[in-house]
C-alpha cells in the first residue's frame, strides 16, 4: 500500500530486504549500489558480478543440492515414461485401494486403486509447469511496466504505482480463490492466467527501484550525453545492472507459486479431476490421512522438496551476488 | 502525526475502490454466465439462478452493478446461497472463532518469530543461526496444509499432546495447535527479518555511540538495536495478514474449527459459489483496513516517515 | 550552572596521579581478522594527555586513528577487532584488563566519545530528550523529572534554541550543527575528564565547524576536560591543538607540540602534508600533493611503511622500520632521516 513497504511478501527475500530508510528495497538495493558504485564499464561490470557470484554459488553444497533436486523434478515433467511405465490414471484397480507401499507399489495406491508412484510422477509436470509459466510471466510484466515506471517516472510511474497498489490489496490465496470459485474452467492455463495476475506486484516493485537506483548512475549519465537512445540505455546501460535482484526473487517466486498453486488445488478451487497433480491428490487423499498416512507423506515430501528447492537456490544466488548480507 | 494519518487514509480510498471493482470484474463481469459458472458442475434449478441473476443486478451496466454491490456489502449484505439464506446470517457467530484464531497465531508468530530472530541474528554466521535459517526455510517450503496433517496426526492423534480438532476445550487449549499452524509461515518471515535487520542494526553508528555512553549490553540490544529492527517486521505483519487469512480457510477446515475461513472451506466443497465470494470479499476488505491500521503503526513506529 | 555529581557515584575517586597525566596511552596495538587473516590497524601508538590539554590525532583514512580512539574507549566489536598489546590508562588506573562491567562505568561517565555524523550517531526513533536522559537515568539512576530538567539545561548549555520546547523532537529534525550540539551535550552530560572527539566537524559546513570548535573549547575550559581530535583536516587542528600526534599506517609517525610541528616537521610525511594544503602566509607557493595512496593495512611494505611514497626514500627504509627518535622538546618522529629533515626547515 506504500512505497516503503518493500517487504516481500513472497519470499524469503522478505527476509533479507529490511526497508532500510533511503535504500528501497534493501537488499536489492544494496546490491545495485554496490553495482552502481562500482563504476565504469556497463556490460563487464553486470558480468562480473555475475563471474564473482558464480566462483562463490560453485563452492556451496546448498546450491548443488538444490539443483540436483529440481533436475530429478524437471526430468520427470518432462520425461515421466523414464520413470513409471503407467500413464495417467492408467491400470487403477478398485479393488487395490488404499494399500501401502510395497514391491508392486513403491508408493502404494490411492483411493482408486491406482500406483501412487506414477501418480506422484505425473503430478510434476502441472505443478512445475505452472510455478515456472507464472514466475515467467510475472517477470516479464515486471521487466518491462518496472523499467519503464523507474526509467521515465512522472505520470507513468505514478499510474503504475497505482494500479500495483491495487493488484497488491488481493492476498495471494484469497484473490486465487475468489477468483477461480468464479472461473469456468480451472486447466492449468486458467490457472496460470489467474495467478500471473495476483504475483506481479513483489517484483514489479523490486524491479522498479532497482532501475531508479541505477538511473542516476553516472555511466549512464554518460552514455545519454553521447546520443544514446531511450530504449539502447535501457535495455544496454540500465537493464544488466539493475536484474540480479529481481531473478533472485523470480527464483524464490517459483517455489512460493507452487506452494501457492498445491494449496488452492488442496482447497478445491484449483486443478480437477481428472488433472494429476501434488495438491490435487493431497485434495482427493485428505480424508483418508490418518489411516493411511502413506497418501499423506509422498505427495507433501515431492512438493515441500521442490519448494525448498527453489528457496534454498534463490537464497543461495542472493547471497552470492551480495556478499555483504553474510 | 496527523498529516500523516490523513495522507494515509486519502491513499487508502483508491486502492479500496480499486481492489474491490478488481474482485467484481473478474467474478461478475467475465464473458459467460457468472451465476452458472459459481454454481460449477452442481446442478442448480433455473428459477434460482433466475433469482440469483436478479439479485445480483446483472441486466445493469457494469458499474452500477458494481455500485450497487458495495451499497450492499457495507449494509452488511453479503449475498446469498442457492437455497435463498443470507450469507450474512451464516457468518455471524463464526467471527470470534476465527478472531481468536487469528489472534493465537499472530501472538505465536510475534513472540516466538522476534525471540528467535533475535538470537539469530545476535549470533550471526554461528549455529544458531545456521539452524534458525534452516528451519524457517523448511517452514515457508512446506505447504500450510500439509503442515496441518502433520501436525494434526503427530501432536494431536499420536502424542495427545493438543487436542487434535474442534473447539470443546475452548480458547486457548483448542486453538494452540491450529493458531501455531497457521502462523508457522508468520513466524518464519518474523524470524528472518528480525535476524537480518538486527544484525544490520547492530553495526550502525548509533549503536556504537549507545556503547559509548556506558550502556549495558541489555540496553544497547533490546533498547537500542532491537526497536529499530522492528520497524520491518511491523511493516511486514500488514502483508501477513492477508496470508493468515488464506491459511485460516485451510486451518479451519482441517482442525475442524467452526469460523469463517471453515465456511469457505465447506462452501468450496459444496460448490456454493456466492457464499465464498461473499465470504471471501469480505476477508479481502478486513485485510485491507488492517494494512491501514499497520501503516499508521508504522508512522508511529518510525518518526522519520511523518515528516515525509 | 553545574552539573552535580552524586558522591556516590560509580566510578573510582579522581585522585590525580603523581606524573600529572589525565590519559595515557602506551604502545596500543590493534588487530581485525578478516576473512581468517590478522590485519595490523594500530601498530604501536603512544600518546599522553593532561588536563585541559588537546591532544590532535591526525592520520588519513584508514591511518588507525578512528580505530585506536575506539579501543580506547573499548567500543570496539570484538570480534573481529581485538587489542593484542599496549595500555590505556586514565589517572594512572589500567582499563585494558578490566572487566566489562567496570569498564562500561567509565564510558561515558569518565571518559567520552562524540562522532563525525551525528545523524546517524543519534538513535533515529528516540527523542534527543531521551537520549540525553539516558545518561542521567542509566549512570545516575534518577527519575524522568529530574533528568530532564538537566538535559535542558545541557542543551542550553551548547546553545540550543527553545531547549525545554525540543527535547520532544527527533533528530532529523535538526540541522547538522544542532545535531552536533546534541552529541556534544550527550557526551558532557556527566562532566568527563577525557572527550574524545572523533572528526567532529567534518559533515559539517566551514562556518558551522567554526562554531563547534568554538563551543568544544569553551566546554574544555571549563570543565578543564583532556581533549583528543581525531581529524585528517590540518586546518581544524591549527588553531586548537597543544600538540599533534601523525599516525601513519597505524602508527605514529611523528609528534609535537603544534607550533614545532608547523614550523619543522621532522618527518617526510608530516613534511608532505604541510606543502599540500594552502597556508596564508605562504601565498602564491606551488602545492605539493603527496604521491601514491595509503598502504593497505593487510599487505604492509617491511621497512618504512611510508617508504613507497616518500621523496627521500633509501635502501635502509626498505629493509628497517625507523624507530621514534627524539629531535626536540617533545619532539619525535619515526624517520631514519628524522634530524635531517628537522634540520632543513
Amino acid at each position: 500500500m506504500t512505497k516503503h513497504k518493500e517487504v516481500d511478501p513472497t519470499g524469503p527475500a522478505g527476509a533479507a530486504p529490511a526497508p532500510a530508510p533511503g535504500a528501497g528495497a534493501g537488499a536489492p538495493g544494496t546490491s545495485a549500489a554496490a553495482v552502481a558504485e562500482a563504476g565504469g564499464t556497463v556490460g563487464g561490470q553486470a558480468a562480473s558480478l555475475w563471474h564473482d557470484a558464480w566462483r562463490e554459488l560453485r563452492g556451496r553444497w546448498v546450491f548443488w543440492g538444490s539443483l540436483v533436486i529440481l533436475a530429478l523434478v524437471a526430468a520427470m515433467a518432462l520425461f515421466p515414461s523414464l520413470f513409471t511405465g503407467r500413464g495417467v490414471n492408467q491400470g487403477c484397480d478398485p479393488n487395490l485401494s488404499k494399500l501401502g507401499p510395497s514391491g508392486d507399489h513403491w508408493f502404494g495406491t490411492d483411493l482408486a486403486g491406482c500406483d501412487y508412484f506414477s501418480h506422484v510422477v505425473h503430478g510434476a509436470r502441472p505443478t512445475l509447469l505452472i510455478g515456472v509459466a507464472v514466475t515467467l510471466f510475472a517477470f516479464l510484466i515486471a521487466l518491462v511496466f518496472g523499467m519503464l515506471a523507474g526509467y521515465y517516472g512522472g505520470p507513468l510511474d505514478a499510474l503504475i504505482a497505482r494500479i500495483t497498489d491495487v493488484f497488491f490489496g488481493l492476498p495471494f490465496v484469497l484473490g486465487a480463490t475468489v477468483i477461480l470459485v468464479a472461473f469456468p474452467s480451472h486447466g492449468p492455463g486458467a490457472m496460470t492466467l489467474v495467478l500471473v495476475l495476483l504475483g506481479w506486484t513483489t517484483m514489479i516493485r523490486i524491479m522498479r527501484a532497482q532501475v531508479i537506483a541505477v538511473r542516476d548512475a553516472d555511466y549512464v549519465q554518460a552514455a545519454r550525453l553521447l546520443g544514446a537512445s531511450d530504449r539502447r540505455i535501457m535495455t544496454r546501460h540500465i537493464l544488466p545492472n539493475a536484474i540480479a535482484p529481481v531473478i533472485v526473487v523470480a527464483t524464490l517466486n517459483v517455489g512460493n507459486v507452487i506452494a501457492g498453486e498445491a494449496t488452492l488445488d488442496f482447497l478445491g478451487v484449483g486443478l480437477q479431476y481428472p488433472q494429476v497433480s501434488w495438491g490435487l491428490q493431497l485434495n482427493l487423499a485428505q480424508s483418508y490421512f490418518v489411516d493411511h498416512p502413506h497418501l499423506l507423506l509422498f505427495p507433501a515430501v515431492f512438493l515441500s522438496a521442490t519448494v525448498l528447492s527453489f528457496l534454498m537456490l534463490g537464497d543461495a544466488v542472493r547471497d552470492a551476488l551480495d556478499p555483504k548480507l553474510r | 502525526m496527523w498529516r500523516y494519518v490523513l495522507r494515509r487514509l486519502l491513499q487508502a480510498i483508491p486502492v479500496f475502490i480499486g481492489t474491490t471493482l478488481l474482485i467484481y470484474l473478474l467474478v461478475f463481469a467475465l464473458p459467460g454466465d457468472p451465476i452458472q459458472a459459481l454454481a460449477g458442475d452442481k446442478p442448480v434449478p433455473e428459477n434460482v439462478l433466475n433469482t440469483l441473476r436478479d439479485r445480483y443486478n446483472l441486466n445493469d451496466p457494469v458499474l452500477v452493478q458494481y455500485a450497487k454491490y458495495m451499497f450492499g456489502l457495507f449494509q452488511g449484505d453479503l449475498g446469498e446461497n442457492y437455497t435463498g439464506q443470507k450469507v450474512s446470517e451464516m457468518l455471524s457467530g463464526r467471527w470470534v472463532v476465527t478472531a481468536q484464531l487469528a489472534l493465537t497465531a499472530w501472538t505465536f508468530e510475534l513472540v516466538v518469530g522476534i525471540a528467535l530472530g533475535a538470537w539469530a541474528g545476535l549470533r550471526r554466521g554461528r549455529l544458531a543461526d545456521t539452524l534458525v535459517l534452516g528451519g524457517t526455510t523448511l517452514l515457508i517450503a512446506v505447504p500450510v496444509f500439509v503442515l496441518g496433517y502433520t501436525a494434526q496426526i503427530v501432536f494431536g492423534l499420536n502424542w495427545k499432546i493438543f487436542p487434535s480438532a474442534g473447539t470443546d476445550q475452548g480458547w486457548p487449549v483448542s486453538y494452540l495447535l491450529p493458531g501455531m499452524v497457521l502462523g508457522s509461515l508468520g513466524l518464519s518471515y518474523v524470524a528472518r527479518l528480525t535476524r537480518t535487520s538486527l544484525a544490520e542494526n547492530l553495526r550502525a553508528d548509533y549503536v556504537r555511540t549507545a556503547r559509548a555512553k556506558g550502556l549495558g549490553r541489555t540496553r544497547v540490544v533490546g533498547r537500542h538495536a532491537l526497536r529499530n529492527s522492528l520497524i520491518p517486521v511491523v511493516t511486514y505483519l500488514g502483508v501477513d495478514f492477508g496470508s493468515l487469512m488464506g491459511g485460516a480457510i485451510v486451518t479451519e477446515g482441517i482442525f475442524n474449527l467452526p469460523g469463517v475461513g471453515q465456511q469457505v472451506f465447506q462452501s468450496i466443497q459444496l460448490k456454493e459459489g456466492p457464499v465464498v465470494v461473499g465470504a471471501v470479499t469480505l476477508l479481502v476488505l478486513i485485510f485491507l483496513l488492517v494494512n491501514l491500521i499497520v501503516d499508521l503503526l508504522y508512522g508511529w513506529l518510525d518518526p522519520r516517515i511523518r515528516y515525509e | 550552572m553545574e552539573l552535580t555529581k552524586e558522591p556516590d557515584a560509580v566510578p573510582p575517586p579522581r585522585d590525580a596521579p603523581e606524573d600529572g597525566h589525565l590519559l595515557e596511552v602506551d604502545d596500543l596495538h590493534v588487530e581485525f581478522r578478516v576473512r581468517g587473516r590478522d590485519v595490523q590497524a594500530v601498530n604501536g601508538l603512544s600518546y599522553t594527555l593532561a588536563e585541559g590539554e588537546t591532544v590532535a590525532i591526525l592520520g588519513e583514512s584508514g591511518s588507525g586513528k578512528s580505530v585506536a580512539a575506539q579501543a580506547v574507549m573499548g567500543i570496539l566489536d570484538t570480534p573481529p577487532a581485538r587489542v593484542t598489546q599496549g595500555s590505556v590508562r586514565l589517572r594512572g588506573e589500567e582499563l585494558l584488563g578490566l572487566p566489562e562491567r567496570r569498564r562500561r562505568a567509565f564510558r561515558g561517565d569518565r571518559i567520552s566519545m562524540i562522532f563525525q555524523d551525528a545523524l546517524s550517531a543519534l538513535n533515529p526513533v528516540f527523542t534527543v530528550g531521551d537520549q540525553i536522559t539516558e545518561m542521567y537515568r542509566v549512570h545516575r539512576g534518577l527519575r524522568r523529572k529530574p533528568a530532564r530538567d538537566k538535559a535542558v539545561e545541557l542543551m542550553e548549555r551548547v546553545r540550543i534554541p527553545s531547549a525545554r520546547q525540543r527535547l520532544g523532537d527527533y533528530p532529523h529534525q535538526f540541522s547538522g550543527g544542532m545535531r552536533q550540539r546534541i552529541m556534544i551535550a550527550m557526551a558532557l552530560a556527566l562532566e568527563p575528564d577525557v572527550l574524545i572527539a572523533d572528526e567532529p566537524t567534518t559533515a559539517l559546513d566551514v562556518t558551522v565547524q567554526a562554531q563547534i570548535m568554538r563551543l568544544l573549547a569553551e566546554l574544555q575550559d571549563e570543565l578543564r576536560m583532556g581533549l583528543v581530535l581525531i581529524t585528517h583536516d590540518l586546518g581544524v587542528v591549527a588553531g586548537v591543538a597543544d600538540r599533534i600526534v601523525v599516525m601513519y599506517a597505524g602508527s605514529v609517525a611523528e609528534q609535537a607540540p603544534a607550533r614545532e610541528l608547523y614550523a619543522r616537521p621532522a618527518h617526510p610525511y608530516t613534511a608532505g602534508l604541510l606543502a599540500s594544503v594552502p597556508r596564508l602566509d605562504q601565498r602564491g607557493g606551488p602545492l605539493v600533493p603527496i604521491k601514491g595512496a595509503p598502504p593497505d593495512p593487510a599487505a604492509l611494505p617491511p621497512g618504512c611503511p611510508f617508504r613507497p611514497r616518500c621523496p627521500r626514500a633509501e635502501a635502509v627504509c626498505a629493509a628497517e622500520r625507523p624507530p621514534l627518535v627524539t629531535v626536540g622538546p617533545g619532539h619525535a618522529a619515526a624517520c631514519h632521516f628524522a634530524e635531517e629533515v628537522h634540520g632543513a626547515c
